[in-house]
């Protein structure tokens, strides 16, 4: 792992919503083929970490590298930076007046120019790696949610990105379809795909994480392999989180 | 030129002979509201009934007065039921009548949606803590009621006040009228009187409807949510 | 009723109702671009324009049509501008018609949830494509009964065009009225014209409206 090459570095970040600090001073390094799972109780930051990763939110302060250069430096193209940093979002967030086959496929016919039948060849691997074929031309509302979030995230993988970004992705979905869509993000991780992963589900950071961080009111409190982190906490405050988990 | 033209407005008492004539029309739709609102509350009960007899009638009656422009409907009755009936209905009853039938459409309409937009629940959890049918009439379905029909009511009262414009069509002496007369008279000594006096009226239509939507836009913002 | 009557002066009618529907046309078809540009530069909440449209908007919802038709027919002129009857209508008519799209496009646009933005993003689509692909389609089938209801709404108020001298349907009416004293057959005709021209747009208007809410996007 540690020979493993950076692919996202996050150096001394600042997010503020006017004087609330939301992240304060947020220090990570992501390498490549890592699953770095990100916990840590409701409004401490986390899924802001992955919204300023993707430019979805404008930072104050620090640097965020991609494959060691820098894209917060107001010159970046964010809409190159996001074809390489996929992202799934906890409501699914599929485009509604499209069907499964046209959502997937936006992307790589609008923004990387790809042709319709080419993009489709593929979509329809990704499809049926997720299971959803038979739901090909299918709007997402008549899918249930766990479909729809597998729909989205081959949505996200059809732009062959580098890493991947997963935010709360089971948190709407209703228990007994939390497996199929964790099945999906396992399968990848064996793949070997780069993901940061934010979620409330301890049982699957501990068996899909490579690294566990823990974040509490902005700051990264604690990071650590898994085993140890849910084991043998080092803060008081992650074992403090841990504890609500356990009846 | 148009120094003239703006005279003409502060002339004698042109200004209040203006003023006189949108009173007709603001009194005319005031008429009109009340009645509506009163006589469109029953309508919409009614209309939530699940008796298929009034479910047709009042649909037809909805659909039609909908459908057909209110000019046409003043014509109707205007021309229509002086004929028929030889009686010499007056430009402003013909008027009254043509609103309250349309404005109590329209409100009837209102009063159902907001009516049938009351989940069953509030009824039962009223119902639930004990209260009595009149109770939960009173403090529970009839306050939401009137949050959810006031700001759209209130929207139907500049719709009416609007539309009463109209009434110069059958006759009636308003404000148009009036600003007529006025450039008429004054024809020779202010050519561009029209100018002045229809623009007058246009910004007086507006100083009297927008302090009504605007009410209105409160209310919903405040009570929609 | 005097059918004869009603059969020679029946071209009178058609002619009359087709004037009314293509300024009607044209009138809707610039009240709908008006209504386009002035939602997105709301939503886009683009600084000075957007004051602008706000007061367009108020003035034209809050005084009647008639009204501005008097002022832009018999106002205008004084200060040497000339439009014709017809342009007048369509003015007329797009100044109105042109805030109430306006209104029906902006919920529109609001009721597409901020996320579906983000989403088009998260792929790496430019601002332009995801108002093209993404926010517009949704925003437009929302629209789909506010625009219906105001294209019969604008139909509906093409009967005050006879101020502006034109011979539409109630310039006909009151002309026979007037002339010959057929009240009865003028009247008729005249409800049975507004019946043809708007029932069948009001019936599709229901059937889309009923398709769309069945065929609601949900999430």
């Amino acid at each position: 792992m540690t020979q493993a090459q950076k692919v996202l570095e996050i150096q001394h970040l600042k997010k503020q919503y006017g004087n609330d600090a939301v992240l304060k001073d947020i220090s990570l390094d992501i390498h490549q083929g890592e699953v770095v799972v990100i916990v840590g109780p409701s409004g401490c930051g986390k899924s802001t970490l992955l919204r300023c990763i993707n430019g979805l939110e404008p930072i104050q302060a620090g640097d965020i590298l991609l494959d060691g250069k820098v894209i917060t430096d107001g010159k970046t193209q964010w809409s190159q930076i996001r074809q390489k940093i996929g992202m799934v979002f906890q409501n699914y967030d599929l485009f509604p007046h499209m069907t499964v086959i046209d959502n997937v496929l936006l992307g790589p016919t609008k923004v990387q120019g790809r042709t319709k039948q080419e993009a489709a060849a593929d979509a329809k691997k990704l499809l049926e790696r997720v299971g959803l074929l038979d739901k090909t031309n299918s709007y997402p509302r008549q899918l249930s949610g766990g479909q729809k979030q597998r729909a989205a995230i081959v949505r996200a993988l059809m732009m062959e990105p580098e890493m991947m970004l997963f935010d709360e992705i089971t948190a709407a979905l209703d228990p007994e379809m939390v497996r199929e869509v964790l099945d999906v993000v396992l399968e990848l991780a064996k793949g070997g795909m780069t993901m940061i992963i934010v979620t409330h589900e301890m049982q699957f950071a501990r068996a899909i994480a490579d690294r566990i961080v823990f974040i509490d009111s902005g700051e990264i409190v604690e990071t650590g392999n898994p085993e140890e982190f849910f084991t043998q906490p080092k803060t008081e405050r992650a074992r403090k989180f841990l504890n609500i988990f356990n009846y | 030129m148009q120094d003239l033209g703006i005279r003409v407005l502060f002339e004698g008492s042109n200004f209040l002979r203006l003023l006189g004539g949108l009173w007709i029309t603001v009194k005319i739709a005031l008429i009109s509201v009340s009645i509506s609102f009163v006589l469109g509350i029953f309508l919409g009960i009614v209309m939530t009934l699940k008796n298929p007899v009034t479910k047709a009638i009042t649909r037809i009656y909805l659909e039609f007065v909908r459908i057909m422009p209110q000019l046409v409907l003043l014509f109707l009755v205007y021309f229509g039921l002086t004929r028929a009936f030889q009686i010499n209905l007056s430009g402003q009853l013909s008027a009254v009548i043509v609103f309250v039938v349309w404005g109590t459409a329209e409100m009837g309409d209102l009063v159902r949606s907001a009516l049938i937009s009351i989940s069953k629940h509030q009824y039962e959890s009223g119902t639930a803590l004990g209260l009595t049918n009149l109770q939960v009439y009173r403090y529970i379905i009839i306050p939401q009621t009137v949050r959810r029909l006031l700001p759209l009511s209130i929207n139907l009262m500049t719709r009416m006040v609007k539309t009463t414009s109209l009434i110069v069509l059958i006759g009636v002496v308003e404000v148009l009228k009036v600003g007529q007369q006025i450039i008429e008279a004054n024809r020779y000594t202010a050519p561009s009187g029209a100018l002045w006096i229809y623009g007058t009226i246009f910004l007086l239509y507006f100083i009297v409807c927008f302090p009504i939507s605007r009410l209105a836009g409160r209310l919903e913002k405040r009570w929609m949510n | 009723m005097d059918f004869d009557f009603i059969a020679e002066y029946t071209p009178m009618y058609v002619t009359a109702a087709a004037l009314t529907l293509r300024i009607a046309f044209w009138g809707i078809v610039f009240s709908l671009v008006t209504g386009l540009v002035c939602s997105l530069i709301q939503y886009y909440k683009i600084p000075a324009l957007k004051r602008l449209i706000s007061g367009y908007i108020e003035l034209s919802r809050n005084t009647p049509l008639l009204v501005q038709l008097f002022f832009l027919y018999f106002g205008l002129p004084k200060l040497g501008i000339m439009i014709s009857s017809e342009g007048c209508a369509i003015l007329g008519l797009s100044f109105l018609g042109g805030s109430y799209m306006a209104e029906a496009f902006r919920s529109g646009l609001e009721s597409v949830e901020k996320s579906q933005v983000e989403a088009g993003l998260s792929i790496g689509l430019q601002h332009k494509q995801i108002i093209r692909y993404i926010v517009l389609p949704q925003a437009i089938s929302v629209s789909v009964p506010a625009f219906c209801a105001n294209i019969i709404f604008l139909i509906k108020e093409t009967s005050v065009f006879s101020v502006v001298a034109l011979a539409d349907l109630m310039y006909v009416a009151k002309d026979l009225i007037g002339l010959y004293y057929k009240t009865d057959e003028a009247l008729l005709m005249l409800v049975i014209s507004y019946f043809v021209i708007l029932l069948p747009i009001s019936i599709i208007a229901s059937l889309l409206e009923r398709r769309l809410r069945y065929a609601g996007f949900g999430h």
